[in-house]
């Protein structure tokens, strides 16, 4: 259980609420509910809420799945800095944001759903990963166990909203693997012992490991 | 394209079906309740919103009673076992349980959204009603006594003008249900994306299980009796076609027409869900029975890159090729069972599983088992389950293309095929297998090397070379590597893997291989199976028709991708 991020199940289920919020406001303004402007509050409640959702955090372990054009969304988030970052912060926002829609019928859904979302985020606070410190397999080498040994139980931060950054591309070096020929000419033994008696069975073989008739005049820089 | 209507008609008949279904029960719920002059009064107040809530209840009835049968795996196999007379291709369908299930859970959230829009709109008309005091004929209905003195006759749920849709939600039976169906639905939902599922397994595990609170709210949802529609006798003695007009005179004396009576609708989710719980309730009782069965650990493997293989005996155990197994470990997590499809081949007097780290439960079963001066752990087993590969036997040249992961079924292919070559079992068809395996990195299935080699070995013993041709791709390379295998390019065996084969690096070229396998035989059919990702499938599919020859007597490659 110590490795679970629950951010990123909170994340899903704030995603949830916003939408749930949505539609409750839709059907209450529409609808001319009493009291139907809790329903447009819960529109925009809402759709702040879908907006501050949709991109998916980076999982502290293994690759993430970003959502379908998510990347435009990243880059709004992360103007915010820590406003956006903290989960603490998101946890109070949500619950404040849920309040509201409370006192309608039609909302009142979205309300439970987004609270359940920041208590999860409140969860992912408050459950240290310090868990992964103390159980027995923890590898030595790991990072977080280092980091959890060094840091006081109090500060620790938990989890925290990391953007998905696209990995730069690298550049293909064209041309990168071709390697230059040899500028040099391979060490060979001085003139005379190159040449062999056995012409005929060098003719036979071929281009094999004899002594070559280089084409062009190779000077010999052997001193 | 004839390929695919043969696996997937019966696939495409069945879901035609089921929404034929939907449909048919939400437009006779929608028609019962707009027409029928029981609910004559009802709609007076409501409108058209009674009759779409009451459809939406009515399909949601039915796909909750269906969402508890596809996660039946006992149930499936028995079919699967008894139904053995029926075609292969109908019998694989069982094998789609869990994406008829995920459908049958949108559908659920679909009329889970109308019938909330609906009964949204029915209590804002309910409350309106109650406050007006206007003398229209909703008023009047509205202010029947709700004392049970009296009869208890009274149509509006809202008992007085003070009382609010809030107030009569959660202290009514049906409200508070509703609103803790609800809840248990959308949490069940957003740990259940496969994001979710894949990357936290224990977190979509446990919340699954509040669908317990679900059902057990569905079956009590309809007891208050909330939805009313007007008694057999109070329409015998007024009918709403001739009293409804004349409502301002109901309690004259010397009117023909009396008040009308309403009585509530009994509950009826009960009687649709019963069946399929006590399904689920017995299977969840042999499942447990299952387990309970003595599992006797023969052999403890532990294989280079943290990759651990059990063989196991159980009594009573008979597995077919490509099946899978769940185990639970009661010493790591009581409740929690994971999949592993079987490495052994029927042949064998043991079954087997290779497990790879892939999580929590993974790791921490691997730890146990590392221990050495501790006892092993108890292990459970339920299956098996699947539907057998048994199609790979029927083709005379047999293509398999195994991508990463998806190798570990191919195990336990090629063991049986080769137990049945061995045994010159006379009902092998299978004279030739091209393996292709495609992996970033041979690390993670090293213990699939061991098992190439003995068959290398095996297959020498016998003079037999030519009957497994595998090749190895190498996927995830860089300069070193292949600087590394160019300079032992003389030796026998690979460098990377130690097989005679030597290992190629990047993906095949298929082009290459197809039209090699077409010319080697050219009046053979041949079955081109795959265990690996979509785009895979897509250029193997490609190239099985562009080599397939016009003529049905020569060469023919025909694709199957497996489930495994």
């Amino acid at each position: 259980m110590g490795q679970i991020e629950w951010a990123m199940w909170a994340n899903e289920q704030a995603l949830a609420s916003g939408l749930i919020l949505i539609t409750g406001g839709i059907v209450a303004t529409a609808g001319h509910f009493t009291q139907w402007y809790f329903g447009a509050y819960s529109i925009v409640a809402g759709v702040f809420v879908c907006l501050l959702e949709y991109p998916r955090g980076k999982r502290k372990k293994g690759s993430t799945m970003e959502r379908c054009g998510q990347k435009y969304m990243t880059a709004v988030v992360k103007l915010f800095g820590p406003l956006t970052r903290n989960y603490y912060i998101r946890a109070i926002l949500h619950l404040l944001l849920s309040v509201p829609a409370g006192f309608l019928l039609a909302t009142i859904l979205g309300t439970a759903c987004l609270a359940i979302a920041s208590g999860i985020y409140l969860l992912c606070k408050f459950l240290p990963p310090a868990e992964r410190a103390a159980s027995p397999g923890c590898a030595p080498s790991s990072v977080c166990a280092g980091f959890c040994v060094y840091l006081p139980r109090a500060a620790v931060r938990g989890e925290q909203w990391t953007p998905i950054e696209p990995k730069p591309r690298e550049r293909p070096h064209v041309g990168g693997t071709i390697k230059q020929p040899p500028s040099n000419p391979p060490p060979r033994p001085p003139a005379e012992a190159r040449k062999k008696p056995s012409e005929e069975a060098e003719a036979a073989e071929g281009p094999s490991a004899g002594p070559q008739d280089n084409p062009i005049p190779v000077t010999d820089e052997i001193v | 394209m004839g390929n695919w209507v043969v696996n997937h008609c019966f696939s495409v008949l069945f879901l035609a079906v089921w929404l034929g279904l939907n449909v048919f029960l939400f437009v006779d719920a929608f028609l019962k309740y707009e027409k029928a002059d029981k609910y004559y009064y009802t709609r007076k107040i409501l409108g058209s919103t009674l009759a779409c809530a009451r459809a939406s209840a009515l399909c949601l009835n039915f796909n909750s009673m269906l969402i508890l049968l596809p996660v039946c795996r006992n149930l499936l196999s028995f079919l699967r076992g008894t139904c053995s007379f029926c075609s292969r291709t109908l019998r694989k369908q069982l094998d789609h349980n869990l994406t008829f299930h995920k459908l049958v859970a949108y559908m659920i959230c679909l009329h889970t959204a109308i019938h909330i829009i609906a009964h949204l709109f029915n209590f804002d008309c309910y409350s309106r009603s109650r406050q007006a005091t206007d003398g229209s004929l909703a008023s009047i209905l509205s202010g029947l006594s709700h004392d049970e003195k009296k009869g208890g006759s009274w149509l509006n749920p809202i008992q007085s003008p003070n009382m609010t849709v809030e107030y009569v939600t959660f202290t009514s039976i049906a409200g508070l249900t509703g609103v803790i169906m609800t809840i248990a639905l959308i949490l069940m939902v957003t740990s259940a994306t496969e994001f979710i599922r894949r990357s936290y397994f224990e977190v979509f595990w446990y919340t699954h299980h509040l669908f317990i609170f679900y059902i057990l709210a569905l079956g009590i949802h309809g007891i208050g009796g909330i939805v009313r529609g007007q008694t057999e006798k109070s329409m015998n003695e007024s009918h709403p076609c001739k009293c409804a007009e004349s409502f301002e005179m109901w309690d004259d004396h010397d009117s023909h027409c009396r008040r009308p009576e309403f009585e509530g609708h009994p509950a009826e989710s009960w009687k649709w869900i019963l069946a399929p719980v006590i399904l689920y309730i017995c299977e969840r009782i042999l499942r447990f029975y299952r387990s309970q069965q003595k599992v006797v650990i023969t052999k403890v493997v532990m294989h280079p890159s943290k990759v651990l293989e059990l063989q196991m005996n159980k009594r009573g155990f008979s597995m077919e090729v490509g099946q899978y197994i769940f185990i639970n470990c009661p010493s790591i997590s009581l409740l929690e069972w994971h999949p592993f499809t079987l490495t052994s081949a029927p042949e064998e007097d043991f079954f087997s599983i290779h497990i790879r780290v892939a999580g929590d439960w993974t790791e921490n079963l691997i730890r146990a088992f590392e221990q050495q001066y501790s006892t092993i752990p108890r292990i459970e087993v339920d299956g098996p389950f699947g539907t057998a590969s048994e199609d790979v036997l029927q083709y005379e040249v047999a293509v398999l293309v195994g991508a990463g992961i998806g190798v570990t079924p191919f195990a336990s292919i090629l063991k049986s095929i080769w137990y049945k070559f061995q045994c010159a079992d006379h009902n092998l068809k299978t004279k030739k297998i091209y393996f292709y395996w495609i992996c970033r990195e041979t690390g993670a299935f090293s213990w699939f090397n061991d098992l190439l080699t003995s068959l290398e070995q095996e297959m020498e013993e016998l003079g037999k070379v030519d009957f497994l041709n595998y090749r190895l791709f190498l996927t995830g390379w860089d300069s070193n590597i292949v600087g590394h295998a160019a300079l032992n390019f003389d030796k026998a065996t690979d460098i990377l893997t130690g097989l005679k084969q030597k290992t190629s690096f990047g993906r095949p070229m298929w082009d290459n291989e197809f039209s090699k396998i077409a010319t080697s035989h050219p009046k053979s059919v041949v079955g081109v199976f795959l265990c690996g990702p979509q785009t895979l499938a897509k250029s193997l599919r490609k190239c099985c028709h562009r080599y397939s020859s016009l003529d049905p007597r020569k060469v023919q490659f025909y694709f199957n991708k497996e489930n495994f």
